[in-house]
C-alpha cells in the first residue's frame, strides 16, 4: 500500500513536489534557527567561561569565599595530581590549571629605571603544554594585534589598551610587581611577545596573559594554581549536566570542614550567571516555541489546502466504491509519507547549515567594535550549535502539523453525501 | 582688683584644664615623650618579621638604617627568596630593588597600600613613620589599669590630610610612656589595624619595645605579624651614601 501511495505521489508532482519543498524548507529553517539561538547563547556563555568561570571551576573553599581578592595564598596545591584525577574521572571535560593575579606592571627606561607603571590583571594560562586548547578557546590567533603568541615561559601577551597606555610594544621587557603565593614581595621580568585585542569592550583593559609556568615562577606557586578550569570538548555548556557533575564532585571530594579542600563551581555559580543561564533558557524556549507554532500553522494550512484541493478526486474515488475510511486513511498515509520525506531532507539541510555556522560562525566584529565601550563581555563571532534535539525537533512541524492539517481537511470526506456525488461530478 | 584676680584665676584654670592626674603631664608632653622613646636622629637595627599566614608562617630577617623620618634603607637578609632585596625611602619616595630582576622600581600609587613582604604592615605604614606630634592632635579619654600597670587612653585625630589612619586610640603605659596597644581607624570609624608591643627594655636611656605585633583587622582570620628587634642602636652616624639609589644594586 505504501509503495502504491509513494508511486502515486512521485507521479503526481502537484501532490508531492510543492508540499515536500515547503516542508523541507520550513523544517530546515526550524532546525537552523533553534541551533543558531542555542549557539549564540552558548557563545555568550563561552566568553564568560573562558575568562572567568570555565564550564566547571575548581578552587579551594577558602578561595571561593574571597575570590574577588584573588587570594593566591589560598590556592590549590598538588595541582598536577588533581588534574590527572579529573582527567581520569571526568573525561567528558578537558581540565586546565589557571593562576589569576594582580599587581603593577613596570616599564623600564634605558637605564633600567621606571619609565611607566600601571595596574595589571594577569592570567597564567597553560599555553605551552602539549595538546593544550587554551590558544583555541581564547581565540588568540585571531586576537593578536602585533607580535606573536608566547613561545616560552617568560613571554607575555599584553592587551593593546594596556600597551598603548604604558607605551610598550612587542619585543620589550616589562617587570611585574606583586605578591607571591605566600604574600611576599615579588618582581619578575616578562618579555612582551605580542599585543592582543579581545574586542570585548573594557574586559581586557588591564589584561596580561602569560604561560602558567611563568606565573608559577613569578609567584612562587610550584604545582599550585588559583583554579582548575574545565570545559566540555564540544565547548557547549549543558547546564543540567554541569550542575549534576558539580554536585557529584563536591559530594565525593570536598570536605566542608576543610577550608583548603577542592570545591567545584558550575558556570551558573558565577556572579549572576545563574540568572543569565535561566533567562537564556527561557528565552530560547519562548522564541523557539513561538517560531514552532507559526511554522506549524503554515504546514497545517498547507495540509488543509491539499485536502480541499483534492475535493473532486475524493468524490470520484467514493463514487467508484472506495469507502470513506479507506480514502481518509490513504490521505493521511500520503501526508505521513510527504511529511517524513520533507522532514528528513529538511533536518539534513538544517543540520548541515547549522554545522557549517557552528564551525565557521558569522562574524559581527565590526558591529561589536561599535559597542567597545560596553562593559558586557560580548562575542564577535556568533556560532550555531548542533545539539541532539535538532535531530528530531523538525518532526513536530514537518510530520505532525502536515498530518493534522490533512486530518482536519479529510473530515470533509465523511460529510459528503453519496447521492450528491454524481451531480457534483457532472458539474 | 578682686574681679581681676578672679578672672586671672579662671584663665589660669582654663589654661591648666588639660593637666592630667597626679603626674601633671599634659597631652602634648605625653606625645612628645612617646616620640622621644620611639624616634631618634638615626637608628640602625636588625630585626625579624614573623608573618603568620593562613597556611604557613615565614620569618624574614632584615637590617635597617634610618635617619630622621625621611630616609631609610632596608636590606633583607633571609629567607633565600627575599635575601638581597633592598628598599630605599627618601622623603615621600620609595624604591625597591630585587636581585631576581636586577631592577630598581619605584613603588607608588595603589602599591603603597599593599603589604610589606606579606606582613600586616603596608608600605604606607612605613612611609608614615613620623612623630605623632607632627600628625595628630590628641586628647586623653581616661586612664585604665592593664596587668596592674596604669595606662592613659589617648584619642588621636589627624591634623594633616591624607593619612592612612585619620583616627587612632592608644593605651600609653604611664611609666614607659609607650603606646603599648593601639587601634588604627579609618575616617569613618572602621577599625583597620591594631598593634601592640612588649618586651620593653632600656636602650641608650630610653624605653623601647623588642617586639611589636601588627594585625590587619580587614584580613579575615589574620594571625598578625610579629616584628622582633634583635639589635638596635640609636643616634649612630650614618653616611649619606647609605641612602643613594646606586647602593640598591650593590
Amino acid at each position: 500500500m505504501i509503495k502504491f501511495l509513494t508511486k502515486g505521489l512521485l507521479r503526481d508532482r502537484s501532490r508531492s513536489l510543492f508540499p515536500v519543498l515547503v516542508i523541507t524548507l520550513t523544517v530546515a529553517m526550524v532546525v537552523f534557527t533553534i541551533g543558531f539561538m542555542r549557539g549564540t547563547m552558548n557563545s555568550l556563555f563561552l566568553d564568560t567561561a573562558v575568562i572567568l568561570t570555565g564550564h566547571e571551576k575548581i578552587v579551594t573553599r577558602a578561595y571561593n569565599e574571597e575570590s574577588q581578592l584573588m587570594p593566591n595564598d589560598l590556592a590549590l596545591l598538588d595541582v598536577d595530581q588533581l588534574v590527572d584525577e579529573l582527567r581520569r574521572d571526568y573525561p567528558g571535560f578537558f581540565w586546565s590549571p589557571r593562576i589569576t593575579f594582580a599587581g603593577l606592571l613596570d616599564v623600564p627606561d634605558e637605564n633600567g629605571e621606571t619609565k611607566a607603571q600601571g595596574p595589571v590583571i594577569a592570567f597564567g594560562i597553560d599555553f605551552l603544554s602539549h595538546g593544550s586548547r587554551q590558544v583555541e578557546i581564547w581565540e588568540l590567533e585571531r586576537s593578536i594585534v602585533s607580535g606573536k603568541l608566547p613561545k616560552n615561559r617568560n613571554d607575555a601577551l599584553i592587551s593593546s589598551k594596556l600597551a598603548n597606555r604604558l607605551n610598550i610594544s612587542a619585543g620589550e621587557s616589562v617587570t611585574f610587581i606583586g605578591s607571591t603565593m605566600e604574600n611576599a614581595f615579588t618582581t619578575y621580568n616578562f618579555n612582551v611577545s605580542g599585543t592582543f585585542n579581545l574586542r570585548k569592550g573594557q574586559t581586557d583593559k588591564q589584561m596580561m596573559l602569560v604561560d602558567l609556568s611563568g606565573a608559577r615562577l613569578a609567584l612562587d606557586m610550584d604545582n599550585a594554581a588559583s583554579a582548575i578550569f574545565g570545559f566540555t570538548h564540544s565547548l557547549y555548556y549543558d547546564d543540567e549536566a554541569a550542575v549534576t557533575l558539580r554536585d557529584q564532585y563536591n559530594k565525593a571530594e570536598s570536605d566542608s570542614l576543610d577550608i583548603f579542600s577542592p570545591f567545584m563551581l558550575a558556570l551558573r555559580d558565577g556572579n549572576q550567571m545563574g540568572t543569565m543561564v535561566d533567562v537564556s533558557g527561557a528565552m530560547i524556549a519562548i522564541m523557539g516555541g513561538i517560531f514552532l507554532v507559526v511554522v506549524m500553522v503554515v504546514l497545517w494550512n498547507m495540509g488543509l489546502m491539499n485536502g480541499l484541493r483534492r475535493y473532486g478526486e475524493v468524490g470520484l474515488r467514493l463514487a467508484m466504491g472506495e469507502s470513506k475510511g479507506q480514502v481518509y486513511r490513504s490521505m493521511i498515509s500520503e501526508a505521513v509519507i510527504i511529511g517524513l520525506f520533507g522532514t528528513i531532507i529538511g533536518t539534513g539541510m538544517g543540520l548541515v547549515l547549522t554545522y557549517y555556522v557552528q564551525e565557521h560562525g558569522i562574524d559581527y566584529t565590526k558591529g561589536m567594535e561599535a559597542l567597545s565601550n560596553s562593559s558586557m563581555i560580548m562575542p564577535n563571532i556568533f556560532y550555531a550549535q548542533v545539539t541532539p534535539d535538532l535531530f528530531y525537533i523538525g518532526f513536530i512541524p514537518g510530520v505532525l502539523a502536515t498530518v493534522l492539517g490533512t486530518m482536519l481537511a479529510g473530515l470533509a470526506i465523511y460529510k459528503r453525501e453519496m447521492a450528491q456525488l454524481f451531480k457534483e461530478l457532472e458539474t | 582688683m578682686k574681679i581681676k584676680t578672679i578672672i586671672s584665676a579662671f584663665i589660669l584654670c582654663q589654661g591648666f584644664s588639660f593637666l592630667i592626674g597626679e603626674e601633671n603631664i599634659t597631652v602634648d608632653e605625653l606625645l612628645k615623650a612617646i616620640d622621644a622613646n620611639l624616634y631618634a636622629k638615626s637608628r640602625v637595627l636588625t630585626s625579624k618579621m614573623i608573618v603568620h599566614g593562613r597556611r604557613t608562617s615565614r620569618t624574614i630577617e632584615s637590617r635597617n638604617w634610618i635617619v630622621g623620618i625621611d630616609k631609610s634603607f632596608t636590606e633583607y637578609l633571609s629567607p633565600p627568596r627575599e635575601a638581597g632585596t633592598k628598599m630605599l625611602k627618601d622623603g615621600d619616595k620609595l624604591w625597591a630593588y630585587s636581585p631576581q630582576t636586577d631592577r630598581v622600581i619605584q613603588i607608588s600609587g595603589h602599591m603603597l597600600r599593599q603589604s610589606v613582604m606579606g606582613s600586616d604592615m603596608s608600605y604606607n605604614d612605613m612611609m608614615e613613620d613620623k612623630p605623632l606630634t607632627d600628625l595628630y592632635e590628641a586628647t586623653i579619654e581616661r586612664s585604665e589599669m592593664i596587668d596592674g600597670r596604669k595606662h592613659w587612653v589617648l584619642s588621636l585625630n589627624a591634623r594633616v590630610t591624607g593619612l592612612s589612619y585619620p583616627k587612632r586610640r592608644a593605651w600609653v603605659d604611664a611609666e614607659y610612656l609607650l603606646p603599648m596597644k593601639e587601634e588604627l581607624y579609618a575616617k569613618g570609624g572602621k577599625l583597620l589595624k591594631s598593634t601592640s608591643m612588649d618586651g620593653i627594655k632600656k636602650v641608650q636611656g630610653r624605653w623601647f619595645p623588642t617586639r611589636f605585633i601588627f594585625r590587619d583587622e580587614l584580613k579575615r582570620n589574620s594571625k598578625g605579624t610579629e616584628w622582633i628587634i634583635d639589635d638596635i642602636q640609636f643616634d649612630v652616624e650614618i653616611p649619606n651614601s647609605r641612602f643613594s639609589k646606586a647602593l640598591l644594586r650593590k
